[in-house]
């Protein structure tokens, strides 16, 4: 079962209730549970534009990793449709080094359906799914309790705490695909299908769920909704840095002392985090590289690091602020070893569809495993490096960009190792079989 | 009730199939879910199990299967009673994912997607199951267990070998 950790530098807003047991509706309700919404509807006639502009004004920016102002999203959908609009919530995160979504389930349930319900109000929709990743069978458990406790006090179903509004909402899991994780291979996936994105536009926001508006957001920035909604928008923005309002949950994962999940406002120095907050370097070891937002964005050096938690700024430093999880590795760590494993993992997880991704990912992974057994050249590299460059904005989805991204970052910032690790282990002196390395199929 | 003939399933499943499909706009959403709980029960999605969700959902058996082998956790021949899935993504290999899954492999006698001859016990190397923050950890079944050890991966199987940890459902 996950820990808790806690640092004195965190902010507190969505972990507010971390730890206090509001999964169980009575103790919810007793730490301000379901007051943002019954706040919304009492705004009558303006709780739509209301709620979006509350959103707006907290510069709460989507957490699953693109950063899209969320009050934008949500004011995209159109107000008449002839077909009902859904809100969908993307529990299937699957990004490694991420796991901040799977704390929100497991502690603070009843903030995610009570986010569902908030966005359902803003855009006018009757229905709300929460879609989770199918390893997170036992925190589904822990979601459907409360969305079934939601609807035996009234609070789901009809007639909405006297709104007149209905609200349903569907829980459901997923079966294994990182893919899903994408907002329209997650649609098809709803929809029975295999996880493959669909071609855009239409988006979502206008063309989504079995064809209507919908508006689709990260677990977290659902669960955000509820506490900006009470502490007002201009409040919450004030905790971030500019144009990135609030705090974050990161994950700080890997070669620290103190691994865990800390909420810190956006904007909150990377050295700090990883030095102050989760603890320094494990073992008193020395720092080699960070991968900052989960493994898709591309790695950084230690003098890099010394960078501002936000979309911006870390899109300023060359790479992204992603999903938050933060993978800490030191100076142990083989990057060769590394990429490898991250390269194998978009190689597993490509849905295929289109061929930059499918066959980039392979060669990519192929090359690199080879260069691992010590069959390398150094043309290898330049290889790898034209591969990724190749698959950069060439396909459907971002996936063939998350495999891309790092892997130029790795032999770009790490050439030098990767032409020792060459050097060093001339051909036919295998280390260890591929099906060993990269046996996860 | 659904008109369907049921023939594999606990009248608790069918119940629960029944159930799904009224709760989604389109009925082939249940299908994903179906499979899952399928497995579950049965322990693996047989060719008779597709045959009923197909069934169940207006559904050919070929646009189940299209379904079934895109996703990872879907499997088509038995595992063991206990599944045991090692993730040995960055966050976990970072500190010795690589290492339990070669103790799981010693202790148990197996390697990956294989079973233990008396059927208890299968084994996986799985990509990232979102327990990064308390790496490494694994699966068994639905069960998370983290920040392992090799010790601790051996009470765990000793656990479960007694019977006295979790079933699936």
């Amino acid at each position: 079962m996950p820990t808790l950790v806690s640092h004195p530098d965190e902010v507190k807003v969505i972990s507010r209730r971390f730890g206090q047991g509001a999964a169980d509706i009575d103790k919810y309700l007793e730490l301000d549970g379901y007051k943002a919404v019954q706040k919304a509807i009492a705004q009558g006639e303006n709780m739509a534009a209301w709620i979006i502009d509350t959103m707006k004004a907290s510069g709460l920016r989507g957490r699953g990793g693109a950063g899209f102002p969320t009050g934008m999203k949500w004011s995209f959908v159109p107000k008449q449709s002839e077909k009902p609009k859904y809100v969908l919530v993307n529990g299937d995160e699957s990004e490694p080094g991420t796991c901040k979504d799977h704390v929100i389930f497991l502690h603070d349930p009843h903030a995610v359906i009570e986010g569902t319900m908030i966005a359902g109000l803003a855009i006018g929709a009757k229905m709300g799914f929460i879609y989770l990743r199918g390893e997170y069978r036992y925190l589904l458990k822990i979601v459907e309790k409360a969305v079934a406790d939601a609807y035996a006090r009234g609070f789901l179903g009809k007639n909405i705490f006297g709104s007149g509004l209905d609200f349903d909402i569907v829980t459901q899991t997923g079966a294994g695909a990182y893919e899903v994780g994408e907002e329209s291979a997650l649609m098809e996936s709803l929809e029975g299908k295999r996880g493959v994105p669909r071609i855009k536009p239409p988006f979502p926001a206008v063309v989504g769920l079995y064809g209507g508006p919908t508006v689709i957001n990260n677990a977290e920035t659902i669960a955000s909704a509820p506490h900006i909604l009470l502490m007002g928008g201009e409040a919450y923005a004030k905790i971030g840095s500019e144009r990135n309002g609030g705090t974050r949950l990161f994950g700080i994962s890997g070669h620290v002392e103190r691994p865990g999940v800390y909420e810190l406002p956006m904007g909150y120095n990377l050295k700090k985090a990883i030095y102050d907050v989760a603890g320094g370097i494990k073992d008193g070891k020395k720092l080699k590289a960070v991968v900052p937002g989960g493994s898709s964005c591309p790695v950084l050096l230690p003098e890099e690091i010394d960078v501002g938690l936000d979309f911006d700024q870390m899109g300023k430093a060359g790479t992204m602020l992603g999903s938050g999880g933060i993978v800490v590795l030191d100076e142990t760590v083989s990057i060769v070893e590394f990429a490898l494993r991250t390269i194998a993992f978009y190689q597993h997880e490509s849905c295929g569809w289109c061929i930059p991704c499918r066959e980039g990912t392979d060669w990519i992974k192929k090359t690199l495993t080879r260069v691992y057994n010590g069959g390398g050249s150094k043309k290898d590299v330049a290889n790898v490096q034209y591969l990724a460059e190749n698959m950069m904005g060439r396909t459907f989805c971002p996936l063939g960009d998350a495999a891309a991204m790092p892997t130029l970052g790795f032999v770009k910032k790490f050439r030098k190792e990767f032409e020792d690790y060459i050097e060093g282990h001339k051909a036919g002196t295998p280390i260890i079989t591929v099906e060993q390395l990269v046996g996860a199929h | 009730m659904s008109e369907i003939a049921n023939s594999i399933f606990s009248p608790a499943t069918a119940a629960r199939f029944d159930h799904l499909v009224t709760l989604y706009p389109v009925k082939r959403s249940a299908l994903v879910p179906m499979l899952l709980y399928a497995q579950d029960e049965v322990g693996y999605v047989s060719d008779a199990v597709v045959t009923e969700i197909a069934q169940r959902l207006d559904l050919m058996e070929l646009d189940v299967r299209n379904v079934l082998s895109y996703y990872s956790m879907l499997r088509t021949k038995p595992a063991g009673k206990y599944n045991v899935q090692v993730c040995t993504n960055i966050s976990c290999m970072l500190r010795g994912g690589y290492e339990i899954l070669d103790h799981c492999k010693h202790k148990l006698g197996i390697g990956h997607k294989e079973v233990t001859a008396d059927g208890t016990f299968s084994l996986e190397e799985v990509e990232c199951i979102g327990a990064c923050c308390w790496a490494p950890a694994m699966q068994v079944n639905y069960d998370f267990h983290d920040n392992l050890t090799t010790v601790k991966v051996d009470e765990i199987i000793e656990t479960y070998r007694a019977g006295k940890g979790k079933d699936v459902k």
